[in-house]
């Protein structure tokens, strides 16, 4: 029974739920039978179908409502609570989103307690920080504070635990009295005559309809997350600074100078090197593949040269950083000890180490698109340029090349698009430091490296100097999002000449 | 008659190649061996980058482990002599620590060694991680306390670095962690043959370590971690997926929320991937409250990132099943509907699969996303107990174990990150393995 008890309300319901769907289907179903007589013939749809539409009845409304629910209580309560917390509780250098959190863990850790046993509910509810040590009788309990408990916190907790407890009750009630309203709904319908299987099919299309536009709300969710969070950054700090300033040097205490142009240089640059090594190998490979090699070679290299694209970026990360960047220095930065005897090179993270290694993630990229655009081109115009007596470099370079132009831009726009949003291999490879110059073997940074450095460990969410990695992800999202559209677009008004 | 030049004779041999001739020849010489060049560079890239991994990889799947034997006296380790396991395990690895420094003594002394070691000098040749070791396999068999039992004993980073000639003697010079005289020990203890390398199952089964303990750290953890995430991506992707795709493929009329749909999945097949990470953290982890560093977080993530992928293939293999089966269905009075539930879709199922293994593949390998959301910068020491807490509790994966391991400052981690990446590799190999035979075994040319 206490192991009954200790399931989580939610997951409770979600059973419910599931019971009652499997009760409608079996109830309904040989509720039109019934109303049939027995004679499946007589019924409109299939006996099934009449089930199908009790069961859908039942399960989708109330499942959401309960996740629509499950969305907004939170928000709700959190908002009611914070008014609770009057000014003078938050402290110096705290915000009210930490005392929010303590007031969180205190009511999280109560109900913890409660669950184990070591108190009763009854005292839970009228606990008082005056006589009792809330945050020893927490530590008992395995949830440890990092301070002790203010009065005004314990009410907010008292106050955030009764509202969850109610949140809790009234979704239960609601939830099920949905899915009961449904099935009712669906068991009064049933008639020999009812259309259930074309109910049942505007159920499901409908559900597909929705699947469908989990991209859309994919899409609109990471603009308007990122959009949000934008505005506030730049409240907290100047868009002058940020587009046109040309210094990065976040500084905790505050006044950072966050310029995107060094940033965006240091992409930029990588990106540049990236293609100079993917594109030449890329399209070279991809002639060689669509117009020169037999099946037998095709068949082989090919494949393997897909290898490369199947590789997880980590471990190209790990490549530069290891291996490519090391021996770059020994190539560049050993002075007289190295292999060319200068001194160029300091350490193994560098615009040329991620560059490198990023052209060689891009090679299958770029020969793959290539090479399907190349064999795309009309084998006629390769016959019409050998009956002129045109060998076949010069049948490639003057006829298939300009015919598959269009194409290999866009895939070349493709390729510079992952360059730009590629994370991995310069987070480990490019280093750490934001500048503007012209030296490949020196190390810079990129609008990837600074997300990922602004937003992990210790973040505040209100201090430009975490906000603006939510500008940049948005820069950036712009910035690929432009490449692909452009992209798409070469590439489509080219399809539409052979066709 | 006007003057007509004589083409009678010809001035040369046609079978002789005049100079314009000999350049363009040469020229389609020179064109086709660019082209060769180009893949040869790729192809040795790969050669490299394989090599390189499993060169500095397979390290990691050997350990040097020094084999003593141990007295488990009773009067330090259960002083009232009842075998409470409560009593035992109040002694903790301090208690431990002399047992094994008394043992490889007694080893050291038994092969007739001599060493001008003092014996906690001796004894830190073997691993942090020993004492902790014993205290478990003690706490696993309290029987045995009062014996005596053979057990063998990771040694430290360096040791391990020297039997795998990573470490060399000039090497430690400015090392504090271990002396010129600590390797002559080692050397007398492995020609001895107490001391030596083997197959080391911890690296693939158990957890992280540490950063003065690389001798320790394994990946099973962050494998069951990537586990549960791949579980949530199955779970979410492959049904919101397939139904997408069925829409935009059977149903979906021309027209403008259509074509939006469809930009929209291209678009977003090509966000980097960093994009979602953010998604991930202002929706799930900001507005959401979901635990940071959960692997249900990161299946989330994922399942947003790899969503596109399995629409795109799921839609080429119903693009693929010939519309005549759909026509049949129609004919024999099937809805439309009941066509693609009951016809279309079981024969796109092989492709569909397919599909979604690739995508999963995809989804494994991945890392930016994870440490925007937190799973990175601790240790993950313990497997999870149960489902929720596989789902909800903070968690490594094995791209973010990697990228962890990549941070680090001893060496000896570097080893452990490139033995994280052939185990990673292997389990993308069979995946794509799979779904190669998956398509060879059920593809169907109409």
């Amino acid at each position: 029974m206490r192991n009954f008890l200790n399931v989580a309300p939610t997951t409770l319901l979600v059973l419910v739920l599931l019971a009652l769907t499997v009760v409608a289907f079996g109830i309904v179903r040989s509720r039109a039978m019934a109303a049939a007589s027995g004679d499946s013939r007589k019924l409109h749809s299939l006996p099934n179908y009449y089930g199908y539409n009790a069961a859908l009845f039942t399960a989708i409304p109330s499942l959401f409502v309960l996740v629509v629910w499950l969305l907004i209580q939170p928000v709700v309560i959190q908002n009611a609570v914070i008014e609770m917390i009057p000014q003078s509780a938050v402290d110096q250098g705290s915000s009210v989103n930490l005392v929010m959190s303590d007031v969180t863990r205190v009511a999280n850790g109560l109900d913890a307690a409660v669950q184990a046993g070591s108190i009763n509910p009854d005292r839970a509810r009228n606990l008082s920080s005056s006589d009792t040590d809330v945050r020893a009788l927490l530590a008992e309990s395995g949830v440890a504070l990092g301070s002790d408990v203010s009065p005004e916190v314990l009410a907010a907790a008292q106050r955030y635990r009764s509202m969850q407890g109610t949140g809790r009750l009234l979704m239960f009630a609601i939830v099920s009295t949905i899915a009961l309203a449904g099935l009712v709904f669906a068991f009064r319908v049933t008639t020999e005559k009812f259309r259930a299987r074309n109910m049942v099919e505007r159920f499901l299309l409908s559900m597909l309809i929705a699947a469908a536009s989990l991209a859309i709300l994919t899409t609109v969710g990471i603009v308007l997350s990122m959009l949000f969070e934008t505005i506030n950054f730049f409240k907290l700090h100047p868009w002058q600074d940020f587009f046109l300033g040309t210094t990065w040097a976040p500084n905790f205490r505050g006044d950072s100078e966050l310029s995107i142009l060094p940033l965006l240089w240091g992409t930029l640059y990588i990106s540049i090197i990236a293609l100079l090594v993917a594109v030449p190998i890329g399209l070279f490979a991809a002639i060689y593949l669509s117009e020169y090699a037999n099946s037998k070679v095709r068949a082989f290299a090919k494949p393997l040269l897909e290898i490369l694209a199947g590789i997880p970026t980590i471990v190209y990360g790990l490549f530069a950083l290891l291996t490519v960047g090391p021996f770059l220095v020994n190539l560049f930065g050993r002075g007289e000890n190295g292999i060319l005897g200068v001194d160029w090179m300091s350490g193994a993270t560098s615009v040329l180490t991620a560059g490198l290694v990023m052209g060689i993630m891009l090679i299958p990229f770029v020969s793959s698109l290539s090479d399907d655009i190349i064999n795309a081109v009309p084998q006629s115009l390769r016959d019409g340029s050998f009956g002129l007596g045109a060998t076949h470099s010069e049948t490639i370079r003057q006829v298939v090349l300009p015919a598959a132009l269009p194409g290999i831009v866009g895939a070349v726009l493709l390729a510079a698009s992952r360059a730009i949003g590629e994370t991995m291999i310069v987070v480990l490879g490019a280093g750490a430091i934001a500048r503007i110059s012209a030296n490949p073997l020196e190390a810079m940074t990129t609008i990837t490296t600074r997300i990922v450095s602004q937003l992990t460990g210790d973040t505040d969410f209100a201090s430009p100097e975490t906000l603006v990695a939510f500008a940049l992800g948005l820069t950036l999202f712009v910035l690929t999002l432009g490449l692909n559209v452009l992209a798409l677009y070469i590439v489509r008004k080219y399809r539409e000449q052979y066709e | 008659m006007t003057d007509v030049p004589d083409h009678t004779k010809p001035q040369r041999s046609l079978l002789q190649q005049d100079a314009h001739t000999t350049k363009r020849n040469r020229a389609e010489k020179r064109f086709k061996t660019y082209g060769i060049i180009a893949i040869a560079i790729g192809l040795l890239m790969l050669a490299i980058l394989l090599v390189t991994i499993i060169g500095r990889g397979s390290g990691a799947f050997q350990q040097t482990f020094l084999t003593l034997d141990v007295q488990l006296l009773e009067a330090k380790l259960d002083k009232k002599g009842d075998r409470n396991i409560e009593d035992i395990k109040k002694v903790s690895t301090f208690g431990y620590a002399p047992l094994m420094s008394a043992a490889l003594e007694t080893k050291v002394a038994a092969l007739g060694i001599q060493t001008e070691l003092k014996p906690k000098a001796m004894a830190d040749i073997l691993s942090k991680d020993a004492a902790a070791q014993l205290r478990d396999f003690v706490l696993a068999n309290p029987d045995l306390i009062g014996t005596s039992v053979e057990f063998k004993f990771l040694t430290n980073s360096r040791v391990d670095g020297y039997m795998k000639e990573r470490v060399t003697r000039e090497s430690i010079a400015n090392d504090k962690n271990i002396n010129a005289a600590q390797l002559d020990l080692v050397d007398a203890l492995h020609a001895a043959g107490a001391l030596n390398k083997q197959f080391n199952l911890s690296f693939i089964t158990g957890a992280d370590a540490s950063d003065a303990r690389p001798e320790a750290a394994g990946m099973g953890v962050a494998m069951i971690g990537s586990l549960f995430m791949m579980l949530v991506v199955l779970i979410l992707a492959l049904p919101i997926g397939v139904a997408a795709s069925i829409y935009l493929e059977e149903f979906a009329p021309k027209n403008l929320l259509t074509d939006i749909i469809e930009v929209n999945i291209s678009n977003l097949a090509a966000v980097p991937s960093i994009v979602f990470g953010i998604l991930g953290l202002a929706v799930f982890i900001n507005y959401m409250h979901l635990p940071n560093s959960a692997p249900l977080v990161g299946g989330l993530v994922l399942t947003l990132m790899t969503l596109p992928t399995i629409i795109i293939s799921t839609r080429a293999s119903l693009k693929s099943v010939p519309p005549s089966i759909r026509d049949a269905a129609l004919g024999v009075g099937a809805s439309k509907m009941q066509s693609v539930f009951h016809h279309v879709l079981p024969l796109a199922a092989p492709g569909i699969l397919t599909g979604t293994i690739i995508g999963l593949a995809q989804a494994l390998g991945e890392t930016a996303p994870l440490l925007l959301i937190g799973m990175v910068g601790f240790i993950a020491s313990n497997p999870p107990d149960s489902i929720a807490s596989g789902l909800l509790a903070p968690n490594s994966a094995m791209p973010a174990q990697i990228y962890e391991w990549a941070k680090r400052a001893d060496p000896a981690f570097y080893e452990r990150a490139w033995g994280g990446i052939i185990i990673l590799l292997v389990f993308l190999v069979t995946m794509n393995a799979i779904a190669v035979l998956l398509r060879r075994r059920f593809e169907r040319r109409w």
